[in-house]
């Protein structure tokens, strides 16, 4: 990747005295967690932000003329700036508040791809999609008898740019990509993809999981229409994540779900709908976990997104070395530009083995497809172990790991 | 002594490495396949029953240890027995790995019981199941079984 050359390195010390979780004991052993990229761990800021919302700022939002309510709802809108000024957004009314990733993409499919979108029409995505990028599209083809067309990748796990301008034609109307890889890390060069498809009128919307809480993210620079990121994988809570999509699209795409606060009034005869983002916003949202991932977001600026990621590049090369000197064991996903996620085998011994005994050491990795299947059948395997890091991690437990994966040989040597 | 030594204990990891009744039997009335959608397992039974006795029976497929083992050594197990012998195994196989056995009850498992740390580790179970799974499918005529249909 990129070399970001960081001012001043990060304290990780300090970072991880941070996190209360990093401190716990797991099966008698001291916790390495390296299952960042399925969820991250939340620093004691973020858990001092929900409680202290719940013990003295809880109310509902949008209606109330009361104290609480009114300070609820600027706390809540505060940080729709807050991620508008953290993708570098052009407006906070193109941000919205959705459950995850997940939802952010199948708001998109619901509110432009159903009603925009007809049959013969082709949605362009990619091999290395979450099953979260793949599966709403396969349910609007269903509906509406689009085709879905994806963009194939080599054996290191970059996609194949040429594949991807052939697959971009007059029948495209959409196009829908990852950018960076949940299961080998790969990161995609998002920026020129995208100005590709724009080259012929296609909107793109970017699934940015696995990028947000590792990246500095502009989705001005990129140009994205759609971008997509969940709370929990950036040391906020379950439950809150975010859409942004460009003014141009949001204000003409149907709404998501009906209800309270997404409508302007109501009668029997006619409704008529909030403007954007609040037609988007149907009943109640997630305050509490709103108002927390805006603690998060101020973490993560707060140590720099840049030196985050420079950080992080460094435990993935001393992984990566490491993994890659032991005899038995297999990287997957070997793409020049990555993000510090860690797929491996171990010859002879499942996933699931590897995970299970890596477990009772206390170190947490991921065993399984990864909600990328079609990323494990590309590849000919049927799970891999990921290990995958965040700025809290240390390079003794990178150590941590490769002692763990001797442990598996040995057992099952 | 860790819980990884207790749950891979030497007789699972040595029918692990050597499995008993690999291969496919030419000969099968009987045969099912197993699924572990969530984590790619996968195994493959034959069967050759006669009468209302199990002569042979052979297993295949693509499994992390703990259902290899389960397989290898349930195919050890039940040959020889009747179907409804081995029925009543199944039932027990899952109440061991679920951690619902009555330890006091009398069961039939013998060195199976080996696979009672798998109770412990609930995203495991269906792994050890599943072999168990596939041959109660053969019994009754299902082609295949996946552990994300059963209740």
């Amino acid at each position: 990747m990129t070399v970001i050359q960081a001012t001043r390195p990060l304290d990780v010390e300090a970072i991880r005295s941070d996190f209360p979780i990093l401190h716990r004991k797991v099966h008698g052993k001291p916790l390495v967690y390296l299952d960042n990229a399925a969820s991250t761990q939340m620093p004691q800021s973020v858990i001092n932000r929900l409680v202290r919302y719940q013990s003295e700022e809880h109310a509902n939002i949008h209606r109330g003329v009361h104290a609480l309510s009114e300070l609820a709802t600027r706390e809540y809108e505060g940080v729709r700036t807050k991620v508008q000024h953290f993708i570098n957004a052009p407006s906070e009314r193109e941000i919205v508040f959705v459950r995850g990733a997940t939802e952010g993409i199948n708001l998109v499919m619901h509110g432009y791809g159903r009603k925009f979108l007809q049959a013969g029409d082709e949605i362009v995505i990619s091999a290395l999609e979450h099953h979260a990028n793949i599966v709403p599209w396969q349910l609007l083809c269903e509906e509406k008898g689009t085709v879905l067309k994806v963009v194939p990748m080599n054996d290191a796990g970059e996609l194949l740019q040429d594949e991807y301008e052939r697959l971009l034609t007059d029948r495209t109307k959409f196009v829908a990509l990852t950018h960076v890889s949940n299961a080998l890390g790969t990161i995609n060069p998002v920026k020129e993809m995208i100005a590709k498809a724009h080259e012929r009128g296609i909107p793109v919307l970017i699934d940015g999981a696995q990028a947000a809480p590792h990246m500095p993210v502009d989705v001005q620079d990129l140009d994205a229409d759609f971008y997509v990121f969940s709370g929990h994988k950036m040391c906020g809570p379950t439950g809150i994540g975010v859409l942004f999509g460009k003014a141009q699209y949001l204000e003409k795409m149907q709404p998501y779900q009906g209800g309270g606060d997404m409508i302007l009034s109501v009668t029997f005869e006619k409704t008529t709908y909030n403007v954007i983002p609040h037609k988007f916003e149907a009943g109640t949202p997630a305050i509490a976990a709103t108002i927390a991932l805006g603690a998060a977001i101020d973490y993560l600026v707060d140590h720099g997104l840049d030196r985050i990621a420079a950080y992080e590049h460094t435990l993935l090369e001393q992984a990566t070395a490491a993994l890659g000197a032991m005899p038995g064991v297999r990287i997957l996903g070997t793409a020049k530009e990555k993000a510090a996620v860690l797929s491996f085998e171990v010859e002879g011994v499942h996933p699931h083995d590897v995970g299970t005994v890596l477990d009772q050491e206390g170190i947490a990795i991921r065993a399984g497809h990864h909600c990328a299947q079609p990323v494990m059948q590309r590849l000919g395997v049927p799970a891999t172990a990921r290990a995958s890091f965040a700025f809290y991690n240390m390079p003794s437990e990178v150590d941590a790991l490769v002692a763990g994966i001797r442990k598996v040989q040995e057992l099952f040597g | 002594m860790t819980t990884s030594n207790q749950l891979y204990q030497e007789v699972i990891l040595e029918h692990n490495k050597k499995p008993r009744n690999y291969g496919p039997l030419p000969e099968a009335n009987r045969k099912a396949e197993g699924h572990n959608p969530l984590c790619g397992d996968h195994i493959s039974l034959t069967l050759d029953v006669e009468g209302d006795r199990i002569e042979k029976i052979g297993f295949e497929g693509h499994s992390c240890a703990i259902c290899k083992a389960s397989a290898s050594m349930m195919t050890t197990t039940v040959k020889g027995k009747t179907v409804a012998e081995a029925e009543n195994l199944i039932q027990e196989f899952r109440e061991l790995a679920t951690g619902k056995l009555d330890p006091t009850a009398p069961h039939h498992l013998g060195r199976l019981t080996v696979f009672s740390g798998i109770a412990g580790l609930p995203s495991r179970v269906k792994c050890a199941v599943l072999p168990w799974h596939t041959l109660h499918a053969a019994f009754h005529n299902e082609a295949s079984v996946s552990t994300e249909t059963e209740a």
